[in-house]
């Protein structure tokens, strides 16, 4: 133990820095590693900083100097400092001679620049140069340096190299020139659109390298037009069963794999072309299955292979065999204990029921497992599926699901899609209307600004149309439960707009259609809403709009309305706001409430919202006005495109404008032409800003202004409606009466019936097997009974198919119910034996890293101990191979090292452990003993010691 | 796209060495490692890692070595002080990705000879070549070690 110190020591004495590079940077890299928080790394680096940038205006900085202040330029960067003063030095490296030195350079400038920085072209034409170089090695620098660098414009440039270098001799070479050309591809398309017969000409290089390679380039092509390559279907599928056997030279072997990520894109590529396409999928199914048998489902890697044939089964045309071995991998990996395999299994299924449905029954209790974990990965991925899987039988449960756990999560990004789905499945499936509403309005209590404004409009619309039938009872009756629930929700602080929006609209269109609530109370909620929301003037908009249908429907009905004080300042305050819009709103206001019934009658109809407004193109109503002025000699209306040197109206305003702001800079945008309308007046009014705020076709607005307008005395706010047409037709219609309303209550009343079937037969079943049940799975089952019945009600609830098969439903609980018990022993049952299938087999072979990997590969069904003994068991037992039982042995005390709190035992684990153990490896490894010891000296020489700051530094990785 | 960007980041959270695949400006780089450093390193964290204080699986709970973060999907594997994380498109396959991490820590492991965070530390340029070889245009392109040789 001593003694291997002392050599190390002597090592470093005598190798001085033992990598080559200077104390400073040593320093650098230790004072990093040994930061302890992130305000000191950031000191350590601003004052590097300072260094560098001194050190770099030095102008003769030797080279290899200079290669290290690169490096430590890319550690600022890397820690997020911008060290750009020296992105030029970089540049500047990539001219040097020497190979590392010049992939040094490549390496900064790519990691400093993207493609579009102008120093990039200093290095184009470094690059074209290099690309013609004799030594290989720094073609390929070259190349992995234009595959990083070189944009859209500089493509030209390197293009017939890149081209000539295809058919380079050596096949790195020529595997980085097909990577080159595939980023110039995804760069810009059409340049190399006509180099595309290359890539299948690479398919067939001899070195697999190659031919690995060229699947990259040759999948986005797929992608993108799969029919030009359907005659490449034959020799991929020969490709992935020559991996298949083996035929691979074994260093593309990984864990006993053959060349996995080769079958993998593989399988991604016949994915794509046997996508309906019957004849393509024809030729794959042998060699799929031929994958699914020899299938190792012991190994993260088996399974990724076995993921992707679901995958590529599920995409290509339908076999039944095929689906069968896929649907049964999928409950293997949904049955594991592994949340990696599991969110595996729940994807794969969710695959799988697009083409099947059926077969996610099987998985309810699975899946339901899957959505109450704490893990909020597969918690998602399973709402993933929920999502694909919903139907108007169990979009309640589902969307009640959702929007619970939507109320939970704070990322941003995951809760507009939440909500967005929400709302797509209850535009699709809603069972009734009331539901739809009730779900809509917690959508937007809690999402509101997050989902689109369209979905708020549409609410609007179900709300006013109703059932759209003959119903008016059920209509009205809908109508006064939204206002009642709104009149509810609305003092709730922090409302989102368009849910305000929505409520505003609602309270003055409903508001008082059922005389339960006084005009007076809500206008004062109205009144509330608008004072709470000083800034937001759309809410605004809509609360004073609402307030004006309160007065309207009030006056019209011949009922004296007093105005509040409170309510009279606030239309005071908008007749004077900054926008136009809240300022005509309150004058509309104003101007209404000096109107007699007879007038208000006509401007404002209750509930007329639904109705079309005819507008009258032609403005008929005004021939006898035109006919008038005619007799009074006016000239006749010439259209501005036939008049003929007579400078339009328009025109001279427009000249007019430029004049006047012709000194100043114009920053805004010219305006589009805009075709004069037939009235000259017309040009004062189309500038009103009437809908302005509100840019989206909004029903009740535009008639308002429409029917405003009308009433006003003078003609020329007629055109402001010009052209705006109620869009009723264009709006989607997803909710229909005739199958959902009645739907409801059959499914709730089977889900129930299903409750009691699952709950009396979980009893059953619990009792058949309570003894093993008991032995093995001890407390968790213990609360499993009415656990497992409550699941049971919402497997029911979400699985079940159809109200009409209620009774097959209810043995299908029943069934389950009994299986699901035994099932989980089974599993329970079977968890130790996977632990040791893995163990065992990772003994034997003599490669060190196997034996290292249980530790780093998490396994799924891991108790460190039953592994612990599974190395030393079977290993050690066996006398064939003495040399690796010792070196199991000695892994074994690393382990435990690791995981032990001790910084002592800490500090004797990884490379500085001199105990036999490392001993053993470093003798079976060659080179690595003297590495390591190398490394320990450098590091001792720093100052870097295990017993330092931070120990962990020097933790094996591996072992 | 395939692969979006690697990262290395230990156990306080420090990155050890980052590769982008797409252009991603300093700002958005601090920004983008904070955030997922928070999601992926938390919980594992505050999880016993096959830990001796772990008695038994049904107590000792693994997470999902996936999380979905924005548009993309972050693959992570811890390896004694380090996380390495991959970002990769939806479509991508996760399983393959974890295991295209420990290949990368295999062959790490090959060059140096029981690799561990301050080999990487002081060969930055080097473990960087080494993906190079392995990743190209975001997808993985060599598998096999012989790349080892080349330098």
């Amino acid at each position: 133990m001593e003694q291997l110190r002392t050599i190390g020591r002597e090592l470093a004495m005598g190798s001085q820095g033992g990598w080559g590079q200077s104390k400073e940077f040593l320093d650098l890299v230790k004072s990093i590693g040994e930061a302890r928080s992130k305000a000191e790394e950031d000191r350590i680096i601003s004052r590097e900083l300072e260094y560098l940038k001194r050190r770099l205006a030095d102008p003769d900085v030797p080279r290899r100097k200079m290669k290290e202040l690169l490096l430590r330029l890319v550690y600022a960067e890397m820690l997020g400092h911008d060290a750009s003063f020296g992105h030029i030095h970089a540049v500047k490296m990539t001219h040097d001679e020497s190979l590392p030195l010049k992939r040094t350079g490549y390496l900064a400038v790519a990691l400093f620049l993207d493609e579009r920085h102008d120093l990039v072209i200093l290095v184009v034409n470094t690059i074209q140069k290099d690309l013609r170089s004799d030594n290989y090695l720094v073609v390929c620098a070259a190349l992995t340096a234009a595959c990083r660098l070189i944009g859209e414009e500089a493509i030209p440039a390197v293009l017939p190299q890149v081209v000539e270098l295809l058919a380079h001799p050596k096949e790195a070479v020529r595997k980085k020139a097909v990577m080159a050309l595939h980023r110039f591809y995804q760069r810009s398309p059409s340049s190399v659109s006509h180099l595309v017969s290359n890539f299948r000409k690479r398919l067939c290089d001899n070195d697999p390298g190659v031919m690995g390679a060229t699947l990259c380039p040759l999948y986005d092509l797929i992608l993108e037009d799969p029919n030009s390559y359907k005659d490449l279907v034959v020799s991929f599928v020969n490709i992935l069963k020559q991996v298949a056997e083996r035929r691979l030279p074994t260093s593309y072997d990984y864990h006993q794999m053959p060349a996995p990520f080769i079958q993998i894109k593989l399988l991604k590529i016949l994915a794509v072309l046997g996508s309906g396409d019957k004849q393509a999928s024809g030729h794959m199914y042998t060699v799929l299955g031929d994958i699914f048998r020899k299938g190792d489902t012991a190994s993260n890697i088996g399974n990724a292979i076995l993921y992707e044939c679901i995958c590529c089964i599920s995409s290509i045309f339908p076999n039944p065999k095929m689906l069968d071995a896929a649907a049964e991998t999928t409950s293997k990996f949904l049955k594991s204990d592994s949340h990696n395999l599991k969110y595996m299994g729940i994807d794969a299924l969710g695959r799988l029921i697009k083409i099947n449905p059926d077969i996610a029954e099987e998985h309810q209790l699975a899946v339901i497992d899957c959505l109450e974990d704490p893990d909020d990965t597969l918690k998602r991925k399973t709402f993933e599926l929920l999502y694909k899987m919903t139907k108007s039988t169990n979009v309640e449960v589902i969307v009640d699901r959702m929007i619970e756990y939507m109320i939970n999560i704070t990322d941003h990004h995951y809760k507009t899609e939440i909500a967005s789905r929400c709302v797509e499945l209850a535009e699709q499936f809603a069972p009734s209307n009331q539901w739809f509403i009730q779900t809509m309005n917690k959508v937007f209590e809690h999402a509101g600004d997050l989902v689109n404004i369209r979905v708020a409009h549409n609410l609007m619309r179900l709300i006013a149309e109703g059932f759209g039938e003959e119903d008016e009872g059920a209509d009205s009756q809908l109508r006064s439960s939204a206002v009642d629930s709104y009149l509810r929700i609305v003092g709730e602080p922090k409302l989102p707009s368009s849910f305000l929006q929505i409520i505003c609209w609602v309270l003055g269109e409903y508001g008082t259609a059922d005389g339960k609530y006084s005009a007076s109370y809500i206008i004062g909620k109205l009144y509330d809403v608008a004072e709470a929301h000083p800034t937001d003037d759309t809410v605004r908009a809509y609360a004073i709009s609402a307030i004006l249908k309160i007065f309207a429907f009030e006056i019209a009905l011949g009922r004296k309305i007093d105005m509040l004080p409170e309510c009279q300042s606030l239309v005071d305050e908008l007749s004077t706001s900054h926008s136009t819009d809240l300022q005509q709103r309150a004058y509309e206001l104003q101007a209404l409430l000096g109107l007699d019934k007879q007038a208000v009658e006509t401007v404002m109809p209750s509930d007329a919202s639904c109705e079309d407004i005819e507008i009258d193109r032609n403005l008929s109503f005004l021939n006898g006005y035109v006919q008038q002025a005619f007799e009074n000699g006016a000239a006749p209306y010439i259209p501005e495109s036939e008049r003929e040197g007579a400078i339009s109206v328009s025109s001279y305003r427009a000249q007019d404008q430029q004049e006047t702001s012709a000194h100043v800079l114009r920053f805004e945008a010219y305006e589009l032409p805009k075709s004069s309308l037939p009235l000259a007046v017309s040009q004062a009014s189309i500038s009103t800003p009437t809908t302005d705020l509100v840019p989206v076709p909004e029903p009740s607005h535009y008639k308002e202004d429409n029917q405003m307008s009308r009433s006003q005395p003078s003609g020329d706010s007629l055109s402001g409606e010009f052209g705006v047409k109620l869009r009723l037709d264009g709006v989607q219609k997803k909710w229909g009466r005739p199958t959902y309303s009645s739907s409801s209550t059959p499914s709730s009343s089977t889900s129930s019936q299903q409750a009691t079937n699952g709950g009396s037969s979980s009893v059953v079943g619990g009792s058949t097997s309570s003894q093993a049940r008991e032995s093995s799975y001890g407390s968790k089952r213990q609360q499993g009974t009415e656990v497992s019945v409550e699941k049971q009600r919402l497997a029911a609830s979400l699985f079940g198919s159809s109200a009409a098969k209620a009774d097959r439903r209810g043995q299908a609980g029943r069934k389950t119910a009994k299986e699901s018990p035994t099932e989980k022993v089974a599993t329970v049952n079977a968890t130790p034996q996977p632990a040791k299938e893995q163990v065992i087999p990772s003994a034997p072979p003599p490669d060190l890293l196997d034996l290292g990997e249980p530790v780093s590969s998490r396994p799924p069904s891991a108790d460190p101990f039953t592994q612990l003994e599974g190395l030393l068991g079977p290993a050690s037992a066996s006398p064939v191979l003495p040399e690796t039982s010792a070196s199991s042995t000695s892994k074994t005390a690393d382990l435990l090292s690791i995981f032990s709190d001790d910084v002592q035992t800490g500090v004797t684990s990884g490379s500085t452990e001199p105990s036999l153990g490392v001993n053993v490896v470093a003798a079976k490894k060659g080179p690595s003993l003297q590495d390591a010891l190398q490394k320990d000296a450098t590091a001792r020489q720093v100052g870097v010691t295990p017993a330092g700051n931070n120990p962990i530094l020097f933790k094996d990785l591996l072992g | 796209m395939g692969i979006r960007f690697v990262l290395f980041v230990n156990k306080q959270g420090q990155t050890r060495l980052a590769q982008y695949y797409e252009h991603v400006s300093i700002d958005e780089r601090r920004a983008l490692e904070g955030e997922i450093v928070r999601k992926c390193l938390a919980p594992s964290y505050s999880l016993p890692l096959l830990g001796s204080e772990n008695p038994g699986f049904s107590s000792g709970r693994y997470l999902c070595s996936f999380v979905e973060h924005r548009n993309y999907k972050v693959v992570y594997r811890r390896y004694a002080s380090l996380f390495f994380l991959v970002g990769v498109d939806n479509d991508e396959n996760e399983l393959a990705i974890l295991e295209f991490i420990h290949l990368f820590v295999e062959t790490m492991d090959h060059h140096f000879g029981n690799v561990c965070e301050l080999d990487i530390m002081f060969h930055l340029e080097k473990v960087h070549f080494m993906l190079e070889e392995m990743v190209m245009n975001g997808c993985i392109v060599e598998t096999s070690d012989v790349e080892v040789v080349e330098k």
